[in-house]
């Protein structure tokens, strides 16, 4: 394994890692505005981590084009879709958990 | 470095359990939106991932296309979820 492969290793694991930690997050958050911290969280950060660690392993040019490209789609694409939820829930009616009353769960 | 990739995509796959249960779970609908999402920015990442461990590059479009289809998706069914119709 030379050091670029160790390198792509330890970038795979951190976000193997972070996304481990989002989809364990998501299903712990008491409400629904708190489960879109963790779920952003692996939309942008372990994939980040992933492709990049991809990266250092393409062979040719065109794989790392594309591996860019799937990248800075996926910056771009989930944060505004992960808003566009969050902007329906709250045009729905349903208010962020503030505190002590635990969160009613309203029925879907 | 076959190895690495194999442990990676059997992490990939745990976490993807994972969010299909929060999807069954989830009370809102829009929880089983996110989760839905999230699951498929994750198969985007999979599917790249597998394209690597199979030494097949051209799994990256499908990862690419997979990518395009989860956000056209989303953002239709928040359509349908606050209109309750498509058509205008």
């Amino acid at each position: 394994m030379s050091v670029l492969d160790w390198i792509s290793a330890v970038l795979l694991a951190l976000g193997v890692f972070v996304a481990l930690t989002s989809a364990v997050g998501v299903l712990r958050m008491p409400d629904f505005f708190t489960r879109i911290h963790p779920a952003g969280k692996n939309d942008s950060l372990a994939q980040l981590l992933v492709l990049g660690a991809l990266l250092l392993q393409a062979t040719s040019w065109q794989v790392a084009v594309k591996l860019l490209m799937i990248s800075a789609f996926l910056l771009v694409t989930t944060p505004s879709s992960t808003y566009a939820i969050a902007r329906a829930a709250l045009v729905d009616g349903r208010q962020p958990w503030t505190g002590d009353p635990p969160p009613e769960e309203a029925s879907p | 470095m076959i190895h690495v990739y194999g442990a990676a995509l059997l992490a990939l796959l745990v976490s993807m359990f994972l969010f299909l249960g929060r999807a069954a779970l989830g009370p809102t609908v829009y929880d089983r939106l996110l989760a839905t999402n999230a699951f498929g920015t994750k198969t985007v990442i999979f599917v790249a991932l597998l394209g690597f461990f199979a030494g097949r590059p051209e799994f990256l479009d499908m990862a690419l296309v997979y990518a395009l289809i989860n956000f056209v998706t989303t953002v239709a069914v928040l359509k349908l979820v606050q209109e309750a119709r498509l058509d205008r």
